[in-house]
């Protein structure tokens, strides 16, 4: 092995220990590529599915409500669905601070979700598993604040 | 080369360590976000219809220093509560009447934490003030004692707070649901219609209590001045001024060591539960933390969703939905603010850890809970980094 692969091998592992660093300083943040849209089809495509803070702007800490509105794919409004609604922060391997509900039927497709809190500031899920005539189905938005 | 390259690289780490205006714009948000300019105005509490009244706020203060408040006339609020020490004991534990298992809350911004104790079994500071009350180890009286207690000793302030008193002639001198065996039975003795009546006036005193409470804030910090300088784009001199070693902390609090993951906002805490491995305190009982608590708050009569809030039920939200059954909730304890923190120790719900040297030492060791799962992830820190933290708390304390 010569000087210069010598020195080739060290500059290769200076370089990996710094992007090592800079890994672990910056674990928490959410990957760059996350999926944000606040409209999706869920999983299996049985429903398209909307969420919305019912107050914008969505602030980190208070208790508050999101509308989530279902639709089948098609365009017409879901009723009498029932949600379940999870969810967390994967990058920190807990869970939901509350334990949202669906707790009306607001028309159009529209359900009031209440008892939502986002505590940390960071990536986290919001899950919504959903049973209605169409079958049982489950989606996931993402969220960063 | 290499000789003119050093010097020039080590007066650029010089250059950026002296101007904060280096922070990032998401650092700065962060920092912005920390600061009690942040806060926002306290919420009403639709929950106590005396909350915000002048009258009751000093009729709880009375109430917060009364020693007669007591079994043995020798315990107040005030005794583990103390008024220049930040409202709490500087005691690893708390003494009333015995010692108790938990250390003494700080009560600057109380009134905005939605679950009370550091289990959160109460779920409003009205509701809270009333369980050291009856807590043998802390004041030791009952329900009916107070009522009686109230009436003799202050029943014109009382009634021109919440009204007229109830007929109090047939009720025992000592009755509680929670008492002694003798007290127990005293209470089971009374009618149903008599047992609200008294614990209509014993929340009533928590009403006070809590008006008082309400008043308590935090006031601003050096840390404070320097985030306002900040956020304003200016440069922070004198009484806002932090040192390199803070800034660092700073840095470090709100970057690679993650504090701010919890510790947020203008009081540095994210008013929930997580379980961080303390260990607990040889010779306790078993203390599930939160597990507990979830269930205490939903048991409490003075609870919400209880007969004894005033307003409706929508003020509730904390309670209907609050997490009822997790793995989390296992060892979880709240997260206490860190403003005035480096002026307070021990530290943890039992004052387990004695310095803030500790404290840092846990955070980065990060040891397996007894029981439940540490959020905690184990961090590479030097001395210099650990050292840097601690400077930045002290900026929160003075």
């Amino acid at each position: 092995m010569n000087r210069r692969s010598v020195a080739f091998i060290l500059l290769a592992i200076a370089i990996a220990l710094a992007v090592g660093v800079i890994g672990y300083g910056m674990m928490m943040t959410p990957p760059d590529d996350l999926d944000l849209s606040r409209s999706k089809a869920s999983a299996k495509g049985l429903f398209a599915v909307a969420v919305a803070p019912e107050k914008e702007p969505l602030e980190q800490g208070p208790l508050h409500n999101w509308i989530l509105t279902l639709k089948t794919p098609d365009g017409v409004p879901v009723e009498g669905a029932t949600i379940a609604v999870g969810g967390g922060m994967p990058q920190h391997g807990h869970g939901l601070p509350t334990q949202p509900q669906a707790t009306a039927y607001l028309g159009e497709g529209r359900y009031r979700i209440e008892g939502v809190r986002f505590n940390m500031s960071g990536w986290w899920e919001f899950k919504f598993d959903i049973k209605a005539a169409a079958g049982d189905d489950s989606v996931v938005f993402n969220l960063t604040l | 080369m290499r000789t003119r390259l050093i010097p020039a690289l080590l007066a650029l780490a010089g250059f950026a360590a002296c101007q904060p205006e280096e922070f990032t714009e998401a650092e700065k948000a962060t920092i912005a976000s920390l600061s009690l300019t942040a806060l926002p105005p306290l919420p009403a509490d639709t929950t106590n219809r005396v909350a915000d009244d002048a009258a009751a706020a000093a009729f709880g203060a009375t109430l917060f220093f009364e020693q007669r408040l007591s079994r043995d006339g020798t315990v107040a609020c005030a005794t583990c509560h103390l008024v220049d020490r930040q409202f709490q004991d500087d005691r690893p534990r708390s003494v009333g009447l015995a010692m108790t298992d938990r250390r003494a809350m700080p009560l600057a911004g109380v009134a905005r934490s939605p679950f009370l104790f550091w289990d959160g079994r109460k779920d409003s500071l009205w509701a809270q003030a009333l369980g050291p009350l009856e807590d043998a180890r802390e004041h030791g009286g009952t329900r009916a004692a107070y009522a009686h207690f109230i009436a003799n000793a202050f029943g014109d302030r009382y009634e021109r707070i919440f009204g007229r008193l109830p007929d109090l002639s047939g009720v025992p001198a000592a009755a509680s649901p929670l008492g002694s065996d003798a007290e127990k039975a005293a209470w089971q003795a009374m009618p149903d219609d008599k047992k609200r009546e008294i614990d209509t006036v014993f929340a009533n005193l928590g009403k006070a209590i809590a008006a008082f409470e309400r008043t308590i804030v935090h006031q601003p910090t050096r840390f404070d001045r320097f985030a306002d300088a900040i956020a304003a784009g200016k440069a922070p001199e004198g009484d806002a001024a932090l040192s390199e070693q803070e800034v660092y902390g700073l840095r470090l609090f709100i970057g690679r060591a993650s504090c701010v993951t919890c510790h947020n906002g203008p009081r540095f805490t994210d008013d929930h539960f997580h379980n961080t491995g303390v260990s607990p305190v040889d010779g306790l009982p078993e203390d599930t933390g939160r597990a507990a608590g979830t269930e205490k708050v939903l048991a409490d009569p003075f609870n919400c969703l209880g007969a004894y809030r005033d307003g409706s039920a929508e003020a509730c939200g904390e309670l209907r939905f609050m997490v009822r059954q997790s793995e989390e909730l296992e060892r979880a304890f709240k997260t206490p603010s860190l403003r005035g923190a480096a002026a307070r120790p021990p530290y943890m719900h039992s004052g387990q850890i004695a310095t803030l040297a500790d404290v840092v030492d846990h955070y980065v060791r990060a040891p397996a809970s007894v029981s439940g799962h540490s959020e905690l992830k184990p961090l590479k820190m030097s001395d210099k980094e650990r050292a840097a933290l601690i400077a930045f708390l002290g900026t929160l304390a003075e």
